[in-house]
């Protein structure tokens, strides 16, 4: 059996390592909500840039376009949405999972875009080729970063150098539901954006362009891009507060759990060492009688 | 206002709701040229280009600086989609001043193709923020 002052030691370190968890989850709970806030105000403008594209789309139909015709040369790109720091729970390896549990993305003609230290590490070591987009993006997402961004991966489409682009991150659901998520950006797959419309049919049967159709797709479908990445930023900073909120309420009330643990030990030892003790007395009073 | 003669102007941007009102007039400039939008326009879907958006409500008039995004127009509604844009408030005049110089500067020294038009969107952003504030 451990030694009183074990026990006493490993007590108080377990209850320091609580203090820090549970300052870390309220700090990620405060970022949270600033984060939720966030993701939702951006909501607003995706829900309408996506409508707009729908309409669009809808009425162009099938043409030859760059964007909407999938080409065969050329790698896969994917966008990884991670965080700069662990201690969030599966956050970090559930999107890279994604990724390198898929067939399709072998690591020779996979291209990852890393936002976020921790999803560069990852890739890195599994021996992908990596382009690091820089880890301070992740920490306060401005609409600026998400158009650099996008316009970085669209000039590697348009060079030829990737033929397909995917986004990985973490869709926000609520406070303790976060879904990694594999989204295709581009090519623009016209069939699905289509059936999705076909059901809310709208009452603006005809829309006029100016410029003409394929002009405007030129021109509309990079912003459509970039409000895709900018609105999974948003929700990926809110699912990393989430995930560590999360991750450190759990670790707050394990180490409860074992501090409860602790505390029964030592009581135990220091009644044995008491029983003892009386038991030397008792008997060394004896021995002089 | 009554319903006949206004529209809805919605202007959002990727971080807020930027403006959103019932009013009488919008005008800004797409690619197309500057465009005026009363209440029963036809359906247009528009791309914007640098320039002034002026919004002209019951009871006064109100401008910002207009950047980059696009626009839906519907016969009661408007909807601006804007990556940028900005109240006058918000502007800085020196750093516009000191863009627009440095913009005019690298379209008289022209270098390459790419620089060029770079160079020629930044002076348009550049006389767009300078004229709202005047």
């Amino acid at each position: 059996m451990a030694s009183m002052r074990d026990i006493k030691r490993r007590k108080s370190s377990i209850q320091g390592t609580q203090q820090i968890t549970k300052a870390m989850k309220l700090v990620s709970t405060v970022k949270l909500q600033r984060a939720r806030a966030g993701a939702e105000r951006s909501k607003d403008y995706f829900m309408c840039m996506y409508d707009t594209v729908n309409s669009i789309l809808q009425r162009v139909g099938h043409v030859e376009h760059r964007y909407l015709n999938p080409r065969s040369e050329g790698k896969k790109a994917v966008i990884v949405i991670t965080s700069n720091r662990g201690l969030a729970g599966g956050y970090n390896s559930n999107v890279a999972k994604l990724i390198t549990r898929n067939p399709e993305f072998s690591t020779e003609d996979t291209l990852v875009y890393t936002l976020g230290n921790k999803g560069r590490d990852i890739f890195l070591r599994q021996g992908y080729e990596v382009r690091d987009c820089g880890g301070e993006i992740v920490e306060n997402p401005a609409y600026a970063d998400a158009m650099t961004l996008s316009a970085r991966v669209l000039q590697a489409y348009e060079d030829g150098e990737v033929n397909q682009i995917f986004l990985a991150y973490t869709a926000f659901k609520n406070t303790v539901s976060h879904i990694p998520t594999l989204l295709k950006l581009l090519p623009v797959d016209v069939t699905t954006v289509q059936g999705d419309e076909e059901k809310e049919e709208g009452p603006s049967a005809v829309m006029n362009f100016e410029p003409e159709d394929v002009e405007a797709l030129n021109l509309i479908i990079p912003k459509y891009m970039t409000s895709l990445i900018y609105g999974a930023l948003m929700e990926a900073v809110a699912s990393e507060n989430g995930a560590r909120m999360q991750a450190m309420d759990n670790a707050t009330s394990n180490a409860e759990e074992m501090i409860s643990d602790l505390s029964l030990k030592y009581n135990r030892a220091r009644q044995g060492s008491i029983t003892q003790e009386l038991t030397e007395i008792i008997a060394g009073a004896e021995a002089i009688g | 206002m009554a319903e006949k003669d206004s529209l809805l102007l919605r202007v959002i941007t990727p971080d807020r709701v930027f403006y959103e009102n019932r009013v009488k007039m919008v005008e800004f400039n797409t690619t197309e040229g500057e465009i005026g939008i009363l209440p029963g326009h036809i359906p247009l879907t528009v791309i914007v280009k640098p320039g002034v958006l002026n919004i002209t409500e019951a009871d006064g008039e109100k401008m910002a600086a207009l950047h980059s995004g696009f626009a839906e127009i519907l016969p009661e509604r408007v909807t601006i989609l804007a990556e940028i844009i900005e109240w006058p408030e918000e502007i800085d005049e020196k750093r516009a001043e000191a863009a627009k110089e440095r913009a005019e500067d690298r379209i008289r020294t022209k270098s390459s193709e790419t620089d060029l038009l770079r160079a020629e969107t930044a002076l348009q952003r550049a006389v767009a923020r300078i004229e709202v504030l005047r």
